[in-house]
């Protein structure tokens, strides 16, 4: 599709990019980045905004097959472009699991019908993910799959997730970490410190997360493989992937919006829409997150978007599941908490280039030939989180809160997905 | 004492932390003039006549459940017991819906015990029912930690700079919870024992001591508080068995005899005697106060009841 986007100030860290430019985008590609152009295809205003390459998240749930209830492609991508995002990749622990090729080739199907931005699947690690038996992973990467995880669930077994790295470099993706050892979190349902012994409720301590980043790190080493450590938590997680790339090994991390912008003592509210795992934490382990945002460490920003129906949700602390919804909430939290920490260009960078980078993605960039993904954001807009979602579900701890910054606009190949001012 | 005909500011009793010193004062001097009512041959005062109150208990209970009902009954208040066992809850009714379906009787007040924290705070944003929290998990014991204080108050004559030490395990305590922040507001000093395997996380932060041995809890002690080992817990992985429990931290004859002449000791019930307490300290008339606290639950009770339900009609 073709698309003049149009007045703008185009910020794209990927060519050091920002300046006020128009960008043309032809059969779903960018064309061209120049001052005024003049082409003869519809335009997008984007007067008053920032031109970005589009958003990418690394991690998100779509429920779809067998959860429908909770959240489906359709309305997941349309959550998605509603928080600027070009494209999600979809987390494998989907009813029937995405451990085979039929389940990952049903999702890019179903995208392709209804989805509104590109939906790139993560398979599974295990069989079932169940921590035993390797999926067949070769399968999976040739269907479609851009990482494997068993998110959700650890892999426990050290020698599987050996093995499974060891695979993983034939296949050139990275295993993607949920790290928690099931053994320390002992039904834990809050970060382990100060407020869940106030509260009286179980807690997880920040060793259960920081223990398995360490072993992963050193299996990435002695694998020679990518590791890239999913919703990084706590200190100890940063630490061990900061000296790791000091080291050389190949190790990423993403953090949450969440994660940096709340902490335990919030929980104070018995609220299930901030239980979620990892759980959020005290604040130095948040300060630690800022600083790996600072320094580099931090590799992306994605949302673990986890939609539950709220009947699930509706129920004593204890026993809600675990997770809340992000993708439209991601970028003004983040503007918003992160405007004394870093600039624009880095913030953009964490949305859309780095993820691209890390996961050899196509995107996050506006060079010519790149994906005809754009986002437009307006930084200044200030408005207030209200409780109506285009997800099919509402566990946001953001409702109610004041953010600047937002996504207005969201293209995908040249065609407009979403567009809040129409 | 005269009932008084302030009351409390909010319409819940969900945990002592909320609680001013004022109000637990209140609550205190209230109790007082109940504990009157129980020594009288007619043990009534119409107090909460034509109100309804439900016993929502979601786990086991005897002294919490009967001091309630016995309270209840005392103020002339309609009272109503429900347990989980034998209710639809069985069939997997939540309990927001139980709560809800109770609601549309129109009960007055709901005292609810449950085993997960926030599960009255829960009840008490939905329903304009007074919603008395009567164990919340391990969170909070408010009406516990009262009677507690109470009986301190009774015993030794004053609250502030009373040395209380409470000894087990701290970490699954909804008692130690309520009675850490009960004895920080009225300024008395509190020590937790226990097994570092017991104590939870930064529990200091709360305003306690810790230290892990008997003898560093009970030396200048002037309240010795014994809380139940759960003995489903033994063999797990917080400590190897009962026999090395009572050897570390059980309080026998000999353990108390190195403590303050007049030191009192406490439990909440119900005890396992030869765990936590040898029979022999538990049972001594001097020392003991373990039955006192149970006769002023009732009396705390009816205060809390009272001041959340009764004292706006006068």
């Amino acid at each position: 599709m073709h698309l003049l986007i149009q007045n703008g100030r185009v910020v794209d860290p990927s060519q050091d990019l920002d300046a006020k430019l128009d960008v043309l985008i032809e059969d779903g590609v960018v064309a061209r980045v120049d001052k005024k152009i003049k082409a003869n295809v519809s335009t997008l205003d984007a007067a008053g905004l920032i031109v970005s390459p589009g958003f990418i998240d690394l991690h998100t749930h779509l429920r779809e097959p067998g959860q429908e209830h909770k959240e489906t492609i359709s309305t997941g991508t349309r959550a998605a472009v509603a928080g600027g995002y070009t494209a999600v990749c979809a987390m494998a622990n989907t009813l029937p699991p995405n451990d085979e090729r039929a389940v990952t080739e049903m999702i890019i199907a179903e995208s392709r019908r209804n989805g509104a931005c590109r939906v790139y699947p993560i398979g599974a690690v295990s069989k079932g993910l169940k921590g035993e038996e390797l999926a067949e992973l070769a399968d999976l990467r040739t269907a479609g799959c851009v990482g494997v995880s068993d998110d959700g669930k650890p892999v426990w077994n050290a020698q599987l997730m050996r093995r499974a790295l060891e695979y993983c470099a034939m296949l050139k993706i990275p295993v993607i970490a949920h790290e928690e050892d099931a053994h320390l979190n002992e039904g834990g349902v809050m970060h382990e410190g100060y407020y869940s012994t106030l509260l009286g409720m179980a807690g997880i301590p920040a060793a259960s997360e920081e223990t398995l980043v360490a072993r992963d790190v050193i299996l990435a080493a002695l694998t020679k493989s990518h590791v890239h450590v999913a919703h990084a938590s706590t200190r100890g997680a940063i630490d061990a992937v900061r000296r790791a790339k000091a080291d050389g090994v190949h190790v990423t991390c993403e953090v949450t919006p969440h994660h940096l912008a709340l902490g335990d003592d919030a929980v104070q509210s018995f609220s299930t829409n901030l239980k979620m795992n990892p759980p959020l934490r005290s604040a130095d382990h948040r300060d630690a997150i800022l600083e790996g945002i600072a320094d580099g460490t931090v590799d992306a920003i994605a949302t673990d978007h986890a939609p539950h129906h709220f009947d699930e949700k509706n129920v004593e602390f204890d026993l809600a599941p675990f997770g809340i919804i992000g993708l439209e909430t991601a970028f003004g939290v983040c503007h918003t908490r992160l405007q004394k920490v870093v600039d624009l260009a880095r913030l953009i960078d964490l949305f859309s280039c780095g993820p691209a980078r890390i996961f050899n993605l196509p995107g996050g960039t506006l060079q010519r030939g790149a994906l005809g993904d754009v986002t437009l954001i307006d930084i200044k807009a200030r408005y207030q989180v209200t409780n109506t979602f285009h997800s099919k579900a509402s566990n946001s701890p953001f409702i109610g809160e004041a953010l600047t910054g937002r996504p207005v606009a969201t293209v995908v190949a040249g065609v407009v997905k979403f567009d809040l001012r129409v | 004492m005269r009932a008084q005909t302030s009351s409390l500011r909010t319409k819940d009793l969900l945990g002592i932390e909320p609680l001013s010193p004022e109000e637990i004062s209140l609550i205190l001097d209230t109790a007082e003039g109940f504990k009157e009512v129980s020594e009288r041959p007619v043990k009534k005062v119409p107090a909460l006549r034509g109100q309804l109150v439900i016993n929502l208990f979601m786990e086991a209970s005897t002294r919490t459940r009967v001091s309630f009902e016995i309270a209840e009954k005392r103020l002339s208040a309609d009272t109503l017991n429900f347990s989980a066992s034998g209710s639809s809850v069985e069939k997997g009714e939540t309990l927001i819906d139980t709560a809800e379906n109770l609601m549309a009787m129109r009960p007055d007040m709901i005292v609810i015990r449950h085993k997960h924290p926030g599960a009255p705070k829960m009840l008490a944003e939905r329903l304009p029912a007074s919603i008395i929290n009567a164990g919340d998990g391990a969170h909070e014991h408010p009406t516990q930690a009262l009677l507690d204080a109470f009986t301190i108050r009774e015993r030794l004559g004053r609250l502030d700079g009373i040395n209380v030490s409470i000894v087990g395990d701290i970490a699954h305590s909804r008692v130690v919870r309520s009675n850490i922040h009960l004895r920080t507001k009225m300024k008395a000093n509190v020590t937790v024992a226990g097994p570092p395997t017991l104590i939870p996380s930064e529990v200091e932060k709360m305003g306690a001591r810790v230290v892990h041995s008997l003898d560093a809890a009970i030396d200048g002690a002037d309240v010795i508080m014994m809380l139940r080992i759960q003995i489903e817990r033994q063999g797990k992985l917080s400590f190897p068995s009962l026999r090395e429990y009572y050897n570390t931290f059980g309080l026998t004859p000999e353990r108390l005899r190195r403590s303050k002449p007049d030191a009192i000791v406490m439990h909440p019930g119900p005890m396992n005697r030869g765990v936590e307490i040898a029979s022999d300290v538990a049972d001594n008339p001097e020392r003991s106060v373990i039955l006192e606290q149970v006769t002023n639950g009732v009396a705390v009770r009816m205060a809390v009841l009272y001041l959340l339900g009764g004292a706006h009609l006068e």
